[in-house]
């Protein structure tokens, strides 16, 4: 029991990371490698903000989210925007991208390292126990699942009930379709990307609420978003949504019955049997 | 669908060594064996220096021999080298040095199988995030093995070795690389992958079996990998996870490759002898930022010369006009096509 409520509390904050990725690579179609940098950058700034404030690190989310917005949808105009033209095909692009993302990583770790130091940092807030079938667990875990899922469900409706959201998965679906029914798809895919880069900073202000993070620990966090978003099927939402609760149950059942030093095998695991069984995901259609 | 028969390859002319062919590995003999002299008139420092060149240039070279043809971006250099060293340091005791470092490549290639036929067979992107956290996972499975079996976190590789003698070995095994790469490059799995590398779909319809081929050149490229990691671990003498499977490694290995260009067997040399240098230099410079410099690398790759600096040599040669035999860079991939395309339509009016 306690395993699938805490599983559960991880993969809340999971979704809303996984998300963000799913935005960029499934809509935008850049295999983002700095995401995880951004979602340790938005952590910092909730760190800074609750070192600075004593104040809620949720308020945190009211300047580390347009930041992290306008902050992406830079990297995508000055940076990606011209790979994106240069490219002669998908592949080439998917390669030039994959490198210049992770040159981006790099720098992000370089400018955290340099700003906040290399040690790990964490800060307490609402550490109290709070009791759920009797069992008790930390309050600011919970309060993070919430905010995720309040945010997972609004990014959700908003995709599926809006003319923008309406537009983006029509990007998804077909980029070159899309251009014919007189979409932007460049400025779609840039708002794409900036927004997916805002919501995986909203997961690094949410789990850095209760987790132990250091500059250079955004790569794990790539991975296991990526691995949720192939998990889930690329461009599916709901699929990520699952596959994220899927890795947060896979991690905590490995973390507390074997070895907590072995939650990215788990992960890996995970990856394997959906490459050999599933590559196109839980949801995904197979292409023919 | 059917494997294609043993067939000559492209034209006639490539059955034998051409003039310029025979040049070419003229030189590069001559090149290996004066860098074979280098320890005999260098010490110390400059010495130090030649050693990081040369396995840097193993490591790269090795690299490229799948990444280059295949445009994949493996990013798991570091998991075979630690494989390769936790081989060698777990037998010291045990068994002679030399078996070790035989031991240590089929390790390799057990891993790259295994991990090659799980992931070679979807897209490429799979891949590329597979081999980035491949040697966290394999640190990470170390890590829990010693403490489940409450060994010691670190080994000590003890054996007497002169700095000339690491030179030497890996000297030697950059020559062997070559001598690899060269001739996969001529065969039929070298042709194969090229065609891969250009056009998958293509090369399905031509009945390649795409997987089959990329797996066992990531097996090959794998395993030197792991034969670095036994040549080294002896000059390290302490090995531990965290430092077996440092990830670093991995970036520097690509960047290297990248910066030389990447569809030339001799591009990695051109990216290592210049990077080395550079990056010995920064990081005495700006030892607290090394990180922020990697990053600022890679984008100056990418942005400025994507196709290394062979790509800018050839580009500088082909404005001079110049194409007697050796036909470079773009035009000899469009003569390769070509030959390639009529060898396919000749072989199938014969099979038909």
């Amino acid at each position: 029991m306690d395993i699938v409520i805490i599983g559960l509390l991880l993969g809340g904050t999971y979704a809303l990371m996984a998300m963000g990725l799913q935005l960029q690579y499934g809509v935008a179609r850049i295999m983002n490698l700095a995401n995880g940098e951004v979602l340790i950058a938005g952590a910092f700034g909730a760190f800074w903000f609750f070192a600075g404030t004593k104040a809620s690190p949720l308020f945190a989310l009211l300047f580390v989210v347009p930041l992290a917005f306008a902050l992406n949808w830079a990297i995508y105009r000055i940076l990606i925007l011209p790979l994106v033209r240069r490219a002669k095909n998908q592949g080439k692009l998917e390669v030039d991208s994959i490198l210049a993302t992770f040159g981006i990583s790099f720098i992000f770790i370089g400018i955290m390292v340099a700003a906040f130091g290399a040690q790990y940092s964490d800060y307490s807030y609402l550490s109290e126990p709070i009791y759920i079938f009797g069992e008790r667990y930390g309050l600011n875990r919970v309060v993070s699942f919430g905010c995720s899922i309040l945010l997972c469900a609004g990014l959700y409706l908003w995709l599926h009930k809006t003319r923008a959201g309406l537009a983006l998965r029509a990007v998804s679906v077909n980029p070159s379709a899309a251009g014919l029914v007189s979409i932007n798809v460049i400025r779609t895919s840039a708002f794409a990307f900036a927004l997916g880069g805002a919501v995986t900073a909203a997961g690094g202000v949410l789990l850095s609420m209760y987790l132990t993070f250091d500059a250079s620990y955004g790569v794990v966090f790539t991975l296991k978003a990526l691995i949720i978003v192939i998990l889930g099927g690329v461009g599916d939402i709901r699929g990520t949504i699952v596959a994220a609760f899927v890795l947060g149950l896979a991690e905590t059942a490995v973390a507390s019955l074997i070895d907590p030093g072995l939650t990215l095998a788990a992960a890996y695991i995970l990856f394997m049997i959906v490459l050999l069984v599933r590559p196109e995901g839980l949801f995904g259609r197979r292409t023919a | 669908m059917s494997t294609i028969e043993k067939a000559p390859l492209v034209g006639g002319e490539a059955l034998g060594v051409s003039a310029h062919e025979r040049r070419t590995m003229l030189i590069s003999v001559l090149i290996f064996i004066a860098a074979g002299f280098v320890p005999l008139v260098f010490d110390g420092y400059v010495l130090q220096l030649s050693i990081s060149v040369v396995m840097y240039t193993a490591f790269a070279t090795s690299w490229l021999l799948f990444s280059g043809p295949t445009n994949y971006i493996a990013l798991s250099t570091a998991a075979f080298f630690g494989i390769g060293m936790y081989v060698t340091a777990a037998g010291i005791d045990l068994v002679p040095y030399p078996v070790l470092i035989v031991a240590s490549g089929v390790a390799g290639v057990i891993m790259a199988a295994v991990v090659g036929l799980a992931t070679l067979r979807v897209s490429g992107v799979y891949f590329v995030i597979f081999s980035l956290g491949l040697a966290e996972l394999v640190r990470q499975f170390m890590t829990w093995g010693q403490h489940v079996f409450g060994t010691m976190s670190g080994l000590y590789v003890t054996i007497d070795r002169s700095e000339p003698m690491y030179y030497w070995q890996l000297l030697l095994l950059t020559g062997i690389i070559y001598v690899a790469g060269w001739w996969i490059g001529r065969s039929r799995l070298g042709f194969a992958l090229r065609i891969i590398g250009n056009d998958e779909v293509v090369a399905v319809h031509c009945g390649i079996n795409t997987a089959r081929a990329k797996v066992v050149l990531f097996v090959i490229s794998s395993a030197f990998a792991s034969i670095l990691g036994a040549l080294i671990a002896p000059r390290w003498g302490y090995v531990e996870p965290v430092v077996a499977f440092n990830p670093f490694l991995s970036f520097q290995v690509v960047i290297m490759a990248l910066l030389g260009g990447t569809h030339r067997l001799w591009g990695p040399l051109l990216g290592v002898i210049p990077f080395t240098l550079l990056w010995e230099l920064m990081s005495i410079e700006f030892p607290d930022q090394t990180t922020l410099l990697l990053g600022v690398c890679f984008l100056l790759i990418v942005y400025a010369i994507p196709n290394g600096i062979t790509g800018l040599i050839e580009g500088a040669w082909n404005k001079r006009g110049k194409t007697d035999g050796s036909v470079p860079g773009v035009l000899q991939r469009v003569v390769n096509g070509s030959a390639a395309v009529k060898n396919l339509l000749q072989r199938g009016k014969t099979s038909a």
